[in-house]
């Protein structure tokens, strides 16, 4: 265009030509990421859809019982909405799906923690990673399958990759934040019956942050169960490709059913982790 | 020879410590030099000493800077001139592993605000310094049981802090800081966040403790009858600076400025000075080894005209007097038994001084300061009269 005064910067290209240099450069990285990956949520996947439906609509069910302190409601709440979707054979999408968002999430765990405790350990590390997490969330999810796809091709690692992206930030937050929320006094404590650095993490800091974090982790979670339909967009399996298939199709039904299956989901997987916080704080 | 010396010590937070420490030695006072330069005086040049086994109280009001200086001991805060020696070892020039090894083995910290571990037992709290020098468990809880027992709260071991009062809360506070058997205990404000009944509770049992354990105790509190009844030596801090250190009793006679003054003008001294201020050792002769022979001996080398006697724990069984002592000495009598006079006037240790001067106006003999049937000082005429002297100056001011 020649309506502005400075000929268009090429952004595109720049970013373009980035991406093609990291994709050539780290295929070494790439690769085996993506083969170790796929064979891992493939076995979960696997494991799981092996397992009778009835037995695992029980075993969560009881499971569900005791995290909420022994009360029926999540446990009824699982039986019956679980049930609803083997009832609509959605079975294997939502084991699919459940293996997604339990691989992308502990990988997020497994990548925020550490930095939300060096972020807590350094102010020059928040000072840098604060805008960077910031850019992270307010970027649309979407965006994120570009590089996804360009690094791992089409399939499920794509879409662990870009949940990640997605779902870390609340874990580096929360725990940043509930590290640095640790009373003055009790670091004083650690620090006077002379705690040496990683004593006073494992003994004090963390297990005081533990609530904290474990908030930050339930919104991972969240977050990472709702990339699941963006993510089937460029190949993941499950329940998001039902809702993918029927908007091509127009297919009112199966949206709805596959809609209210990840609902389901969504809410179980939030409740229990939820619960799971709050009985331990006790 | 000291276990704590403090020599010079200062600390100022701000981002400019050496201009303001030059100010501040120009004699610019706190106040001028935050205005002048954004630093805030915490501790100004202060210098001590702590003997073995002695109480060291440090008080001041609010913003004086006792918390900077207590944690300028074990290095908390960094100081920015002057020594610390804990045992001749100087902590300011330390590296962290030596500076770990000292906190660990050295001195322990009592907190204000009882700084418990909420998810941690009583026990495993308890255990928290053993557990990081890396003592094995069956090791660490066995001596953490045995601290948790001198304060009291043996059967308490498996609760969480969280279901506790106050007064036991601290009682954790200080059984997790004798666990380690430290030197030198550390103590902020231990007792400020209690109410006044347990706050009092928790002074004796401390001055228990201390009689059995014998451990350097640095005390901070912003309360004077606090110091006084816990005090061996006191320190006033006004600034950041120590403004006087002596006993209570020098605090009180010979107020050292104004400021000190004060402090100390609304304490009617003889109401605040008891016994046990007042008292000094007690020469006695032991029942069980001594007869007239050694009492009369021990008179006649003390000047005195008649001596206390006790049983080897100290027991007060009564006295003698010099010209009873002489005769049994005629009579051949070995033993004291029958030769003592056990009509003796006493009182406790925390008898008013009022009282002690109606007592002693008619008494033949000192006045004998029992505990528990112990006999735990003297209070000869001269020390009541002359205290209250030092009162009736201060009331006529
Ligand atoms: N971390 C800090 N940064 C800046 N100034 C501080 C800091 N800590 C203490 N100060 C200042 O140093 C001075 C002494 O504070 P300190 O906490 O030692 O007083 P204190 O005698 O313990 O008072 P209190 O009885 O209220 O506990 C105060 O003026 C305070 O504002
Ligand atoms: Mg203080």
């Amino acid at each position: 265009m020649s309506n502005t005064l400075l000929p268009m910067i090429p952004v595109k290209t720049w970013v373009d030509q980035s991406v093609e240099w990291i994709t050539d450069t780290f295929e070494f990285v790439f690769d085996p990421i993506k083969n170790n990956l796929d064979t891992f949520i493939e076995f979960l996947s696997e494991t799981l859809q092996v397992i009778n439906p009835w037995i695992f609509i029980a075993v969560v069910a009881i499971i569900a019982f005791f995290v909420t302190g022994k009360r029926i409601g999540l446990a009824a709440f699982s039986i019956v909405g679980l049930w609803f979707i083997l009832n609509q054979e959605m079975w294997e999408q939502l084991m699919d799906t459940f293996s997604l968002v339990i691989t992308a999430s502990l990988i997020s765990v497994i990548i925020g923690v550490p930095f939300g405790i060096w972020m807590a350990k350094s102010n020059i590390v928040q000072a840098i990673l604060t805008p960077i997490l910031d850019f992270m969330q307010t970027m649309p999810a979407f965006v994120y399958l570009i590089p996804a796809v360009a690094f791992f091709g089409i399939g499920m690692v794509p879409g662990v990759f870009a949940s990640v992206i997605f779902a870390v930030p609340p874990t580096v937050r929360f725990t940043n934040l509930g590290i640095r929320q640790v009373s003055t006094e009790l670091i004083e404590a650690a620090d006077a019956f002379g705690t040496t650095g990683i004593q006073k993490l494992f003994k004090v800091q963390l297990p005081m942050a533990k609530k904290t974090i474990m908030a930050g982790i339930n919104q991972t979670v969240m977050l990472a169960l709702s990339m699941v339909v963006i993510a089937s967009m460029i190949g993941a399996e499950g329940l998001g490709k039902e809702v993918i298939t029927a908007l091509q199709r127009n297919d009112v039904g199966l949206g709805f059913v596959a809609g209210v299956s990840i609902v389901i989901l969504a809410i179980v997987i939030d409740r229990f982790t939820q619960s799971l916080n709050t009985q331990k704080g006790e | 020879m000291p276990i704590i010396k403090v020599e010079n010590l200062s600390k100022i937070f701000g981002k400019n410590p050496s201009q303001a420490q030059k100010l501040l030695d120009q004699g610019l006072k706190k106040e001028e030099i935050l205005k002048k330069t954004g630093n805030t005086v915490g501790v100004n040049r202060a210098s001590f000493e702590v003997e073995q086994g002695e109480i060291f109280v440090i008080m001041g009001l609010s913003g004086s800077g006792k918390s900077t200086l207590v944690r300028l001991i074990n290095r908390l805060i960094e100081p920015t001139e002057g020594s610390v020696y804990i045992n001749e070892e100087n902590l300011a020039a330390m590296d962290s592993k030596n500076l770990r090894r000292v906190r660990r083995e050295k001195m322990s910290m009592v907190f204000q605000r009882f700084a418990l571990f909420p998810y941690r037992t009583v026990l495993q709290n308890t255990e928290f310094g053993l557990e990081v020098q890396g003592i094995d468990k069956t090791e660490r809880s066995k001596k953490a049981k045995e601290s948790l027992e001198l304060v009291g709260l043996g059967s308490f071991i498996n609760q969480f802090p969280g279901q506790l009062s106050g007064g036991m809360q601290q009682r954790v506070g200080l059984a997790r800081a004798l666990a380690n058997d430290p030197e030198v205990l550390l103590m902020d404000e231990a007792f400020s966040a209690l109410d006044p009944l347990i706050r009092k509770e928790m002074q004796d049992e401390l001055l228990d403790l201390q009689e059995r354990m014998q451990k350097t105790i640095l005390f901070i509190t912003h309360d004077l009858d606090e110091a006084l009844r816990i005090g061996d030596r006191i320190a006033l801090m006004k600034d950041g600076s120590i403004v006087q250190i002596g006993t209570p009793e020098d605090i009180l006679v010979n107020p050292a400025n104004d400021y000190v003054e004060k402090f100390v003008e609304d304490v009617d001294r003889s109401k605040v000075l008891t016994a046990q201020h007042i008292m000094k050792r007690p020469e006695t002769v032991n029942i069980e080894k001594h007869g007239p022979r050694v009492a009369l001996e021990r008179m006649r080398e003390e000047g005195l005209s008649s001596i206390y006697v006790t049983d080897r724990s100290r027991n007060l069984k009564g006295y003698v007097t010099a010209d009873d002592a002489s005769q049994a000495i005629e009579e051949n009598v070995k033993d004291l038994t029958n030769v003592i006079e056990t009509n003796v006037p006493t009182c406790d240790l925390d008898t008013p001084m009022n009282d002690i001067f109606d007592m002693i106006h008619n008494s033949p003999v000192p006045i004998a300061v029992v505990e528990d049937g112990k006999l735990r000082g003297i209070i000869v005429r001269g020390a009541v009269i002359g205290a209250l002297a030092g009162s009736e100056v201060s009331i006529n001011e």
